[in-house]
This record gives structure tokens, C-alpha cells and sequence, in this order.
């Protein structure tokens, strides 16, 4: 055999664990790091030397008050979009998990149908609905009327911005609520009606806090989204933060600045609902895991 | 013997075009426990959750202490009960589960005072009081702020026991509580449903712990093809078998 001659490994009475270990060495990794550190460098060195950026005026109207009330605006869209999103999207997912054949089927099409048309689509009906639908009335169904209003009175811009939104929103609620529900261990709503437990208590007892558990990261998935989604809303000329540093920059021509003061209040506020984010999922991963205490950022 | 607790009559249920019980009757007196036995597929768990309704039957009836449980009688017509109804009947039937089923969010407390709290609607103090003897009871009473996860296979299921206890039911039905355990944790199981019997709960036990059939059982049932092929005291069915189907099936499990 051509086996070269190693030296045998040891020794019989020769003592291993005295012996230093010598790591192994990754000489491309080191390659890796500095041409990534080469990057990182040149970009910050352009964000600081580049003139184009123009920090001044970013810094002038990061704060302004104009841009304050369109970050007021955008957070008040998010939170409206997010509260109907979601309570419709619960309803439309117990819906569609009923056994009744038609209220599972008007939550399909419902969502079918909001999933189908484009957001702007949706948002520019929403802003023309009084075109439609002069008079909204309320009263006996194709009987008599008893009060009536005018609908541009009743829906204004925001309020179209907000219905657009929350019923779009619903649609893909919906669904990412009743991926939670269906993967909750069916042993648990037997569990639950063996006990007696009542239909509602069964719900939010028993199945929705299990469920939050893969309903979390999708939902803030979406609540970031829509929360940048807003931006959309500025067709139909609602004063949030993208249409105000467009209306600015259409006035000074300072693109560049104002576009990274959105950025900037966009990435700020998506980090402080992913900081909730972590919170609330540690909340609802009571019981979750068999070690007790240790919850980290990578799980 | 007390009276009838538990009363199944011509039990029929199919699933699709399988037909799983085929005309079952058991009757289960008060403080009796019978202990189901049977080939896996004979219907043994089935006719277990017909009796807390589960599952609908498609044809025969169950009744628990007299009452007809999913329906109502009203002269000549049975009324479906609505569901609050059958849940509420549901709390005077303990069921446990082969997966023991615990709620894996909530400490071992929580899970126990739950139903009795929410179904019963108990004082909270008092239920916790119940909660704490119940759980001291199958051995587990320095673990009520444990989470299910922390707990063996043999724990949770004695945790299962304590919740499905707390509703104070007339009868109690276990449903393989044993076959989803390590070996060396049926014992411990085995012990709190023999201590159980002792006390003159009223239970149903389906298993395959033939043992425990021939220690606790008073009547045992030996259930195949969706029919009751053979049943009588312990004696009588696992010594002096008649049936070649309960030989055939004792030869194998013994």
C-alpha cells in the first residue's frame, strides 16, 4: 500500500488533553469582511462628503411642523387600517370557517374580490363613491326611508383613505387569521368542548391565544406594510408623509432631502412596531417553549 | 348496583361508507367501571365520544343520568339540542383524552380551574381551592404554575385527570389513557385511575392494558367489528373467554 507514513497517532500512554489546539484558520473569510468593509465605507463616506444629499435642509425639515402632522396623518391611517383590517379580518375568517356553506362562501368572494383589485384601484372608487351613490339612507330595506345623508357629507377623503384601506386590509387579515386558527392542534377545541367550555370562551380562551402565535409575524408583516402602504393614499391627496414631502419638494425642488426625510420617519417608526412586535410575541409565547427563561432575538 | 348512569341503545355510526358501530348497547350502573377491550379499529374510541357527543350518532341514543344527551324528547320527536345546551351537558361528563390534550398556554392550574370557572360558572377562589385537593390528589401539588410542556407524559395526563375531576362529573370516560406513554410512566397513570375506582367514580375505559382490565374493571366489554362480541365480569371474559374472536384477541395481547 502507498498509505504515506504518518506518524501513529500516539503513543499509548501519551496524554492528548495536554496538548494545545491550534483553531482552524479561514483566510477567506477575512477576504469577505474587509471588501464588505470597503463597502460599507465608501457608502458612508458618500452619505457624508456627497453634496447631494444636502443634510441641511434634511435636518430643517425632519422636524418641521408640516411634516410632524403628515407623520400624525400616516400613523392615524395605519391605526384605523389596522383596527378595521383586523376586526373584519377575525369575522371574515370565522366565516370562512363555518360550517354553513354560504357564510363561508361570502367570505371567500370577499376576499377573492379584495384581493383582486389593486389598492389605488380600490382608493379612487372609494374617493368617487358620492358619483355612484349620491344619498345614503337608512331605513326599511326597499321600503320607506327614514333619514338620509348626503354621502360626500359622510365619506370624506380621509374617511375613503381609511374604509380603502381597512377593507383591503380585511381581505389578507382574513387569511393570515385563519392560517392561525387552522394551526392550532385540533385535540385543543375537543379538549375545549369536552370540557363545556362556552363557544366564545373556547375562542378567545383556547384557540385565538395559540393562534397568535403564527398570527404574530404575519400580521406585523402586515401592519409594517400598510403602515408604508399609506404612502398610496397620497393620490387622492390626503396629507400624509409622503404627499407632504411632495408638496414640499415641489415647491423647493430639494428631492433628494425630503424624500430621505420620509425614509428616515419611515425606517424610525417600522423599528418601533417591530420593538412591539417582539413584546407582544414574548407575550404569547407563555408556555411555548421548554426552557423557561432564556428569550432571544433569534428565535 | 346503583342505578343506570350511562345507557347506550342501538349505537350506530358510520364514517362515509365505513360502518364503525354496528348496534351497540352498554349500560354502565353508578360507581361501575367498565373497562372497554378490543382490536384497534373495532370501534372502541368511537363509541367513547358518542357518549359525551362527540360524535353524533346516526342512529340509537345515549343518555346519562336519565337525560337524553343531544337531544330532547317532546312526545313523539327528538329536537336537536343547540350547542350551548350540549356543552352544558358535556360538564356532567369527564372525558380524557390519549393525548391528554392539556391547554399548553396556561400553568396546570389555569387548565384545571378553567371549565369549572367558565362552564360551571364556580367562584374563582373556590375552584382554585378544588383545583389545589385535585391536584394534591394525583400527586401533583407542588406543579400548579407549571406550563404542560414542563411537565412528562405521565404528569400531564394526571393534570388531564384533575381538570376533567373539576367539573365534578357523573361519569368519567378515558379514552386510551395510557398508550401515548412511555413505558415506565403507565404506571403512575394507571395508580390515580385505580385509586379512582376505588372511590366509586362511575367510569368507561377504553385500553389495552388487559392488567388493569383483569385489577379494576367490573365489567369488561369485548368490543369488534362495531358490534359488543362478549361482556361480563373480568372473571368470566379474560379467564373463561367464549367468544373465539375474545381468545383469538387475548391470546395475542397476553
Amino acid at each position: 500500500m502507498s498509505v504515506s507514513a504518518q506518524p501513529r497517532l500516539r503513543a499509548p500512554d501519551d496524554d492528548l488533553s495536554k496538548l494545545k489546539v491550534v483553531p482552524a484558520r479561514h483566510p477567506w473569510r477575512w477576504v469577505g469582511v474587509i471588501v464588505v468593509l470597503v463597502l460599507v465605507a465608501q457608502f458612508v463616506n458618500g452619505l457624508i462628503t456627497n453634496p447631494g444629499w444636502d443634510w441641511p435642509t434634511f435636518a430643517q425639515y425632519f422636524t418641521a411642523q408640516s411634516i410632524l402632522r403628515a407623520v400624525g396623518v400616516t400613523l392615524e391611517l395605519t391605526l384605523y387600517g389596522t383596527a378595521i383590517g383586523f376586526l373584519l379580518g377575525i369575522v371574515l375568517a370565522l366565516m370562512r370557517l363555518s360550517r354553513s356553506r354560504f357564510l363561508s362562501g361570502v367570505a371567500w368572494t370577499y376576499i377573492w374580490a379584495f384581493r383582486s383589485i389593486p389598492l389605488i384601484v380600490q382608493l379612487l372608487f372609494w374617493f368617487n363613491i358620492a358619483y355612484l351613490y349620491q344619498e345614503l339612507e337608512v331605513g326599511i330595506p326597499f321600503g320607506p326611508s327614514f333619514f338620509g345623508f348626503e354621502t360626500k357629507d359622510l365619506i370624506s377623503p380621509m374617511g375613503a383613505a381609511v374604509l380603502g384601506l381597512g377593507l383591503h386590509q380585511a381581505a389578507y387579515a382574513a387569511e393570515i387569521v385563519r392560517s392561525g386558527i387552522i394551526s392550532v392542534d385540533h385535540g385543543q377545541l375537543e379538549a375545549a368542548a369536552a370540557l363545556g367550555l362556552p363557544k366564545g370562551r373556547q375562542f378567545r380562551r383556547i384557540i385565538l391565544p395559540q393562534a397568535m402565535r403564527s398570527i404574530l409575524p404575519n400580521a406585523a408583516n402586515e401592519v409594517i406594510s400598510l403602515f408604508k402602504g399609506t404612502s398610496i393614499v397620497s393620490v387622492v391627496a390626503i396629507g400624509e408623509l409622503f404627499y407632504q414631502v411632495q408638496v414640499v419638494y415641489g415647491r423647493n425642488a430639494r428631492v433628494v432631502a425630503l424624500l430621505m426625510v420620509a425614509t428616515i420617519w419611515y425606517i424610525v417608526l417600522t423599528t418601533l412596531l417591530s420593538i412591539v412586535q417582539f413584546y407582544v410575541e414574548k407575550h404569547y409565547a407563555k408556555g411555548a417553549t421548554r426552557d423557561k427563561g432564556g428569550w432571544k432575538w433569534a428565535r | 348496583m346503583g342505578e343506570v348512569m350511562v345507557d347506550l341503545r342501538g349505537i350506530h355510526k358510520s364514517f362515509g361508507s365505513t360502518e364503525v358501530l354496528r348496534g351497540v348497547d352498554l349500560e354502565v350502573h353508578a360507581g361501575e367501571v367498565v373497562v372497554v377491550l378490543g382490536p384497534s379499529g373495532s370501534g372502541k374510541s368511537t363509541l367513547l365520544r358518542t357518549i359525551n357527543h362527540l360524535e353524533k350518532v346516526d342512529r340509537g341514543y345515549v343518555s346519562i343520568d336519565g337525560e337524553l344527551v343531544g337531544y330532547r324528547r317532546s312526545g313523539d320527536k327528538l329536537y336537536e339540542l343547540r350547542e350551548r345546551e350540549i356543552l352544558k351537558q358535556r360538564t356532567h361528563i369527564g372525558f380524557v383524552f390519549q393525548n391528554f390534550n392539556l391547554f399548553p398556554h396556561l400553568t396546570v392550574l389555569e387548565n384545571v380551574v378553567e371549565a369549572p370557572v367558565s362552564a360551571q360558572r364556580r367562584p374563582v377562589a373556590e375552584a382554585r381551592a378544588d383545583a389545589r385537593a385535585l391536584l394534591s390528589r394525583v400527586g401533583l401539588a407542588d406543579r400548579e404554575d407549571a406550563y404542560p410542556r414542563h411537565l412528562s407524559g405521565g404528569q400531564q395526563q394526571r393534570v388531564a385527570i384533575a381538570r376533567a375531576l373539576a367539573l365534578r362529573p357523573k361519569v368519567l370516560l378515558f379514552d386510551e389513557p395510557t398508550s401515548a406513554l412511555d413505558p415506565e410512566l403507565v404506571g403512575e397513570v394507571l395508580d390515580v385511575i385505580k385509586d379512582l375506582a376505588r372511590s366509586g367514580t362511575t367510569m368507561v375505559v377504553v385500553t389495552h392494558e388487559v392488567g388493569f382490565a383483569r385489577e379494576v374493571a367490573d365489567t369488561v366489554v369485548f368490543l369488534d367489528g362495531g358490534v359488543v362480541v362478549e361482556q361480563g365480569p373480568p372473571s368470566q371474559v379474560l379467564e373463561d373467554p367464549q367468544h373465539p374472536r375474545t381468545r383469538a384477541f387475548l391470546s395475542k395481547v397476553l
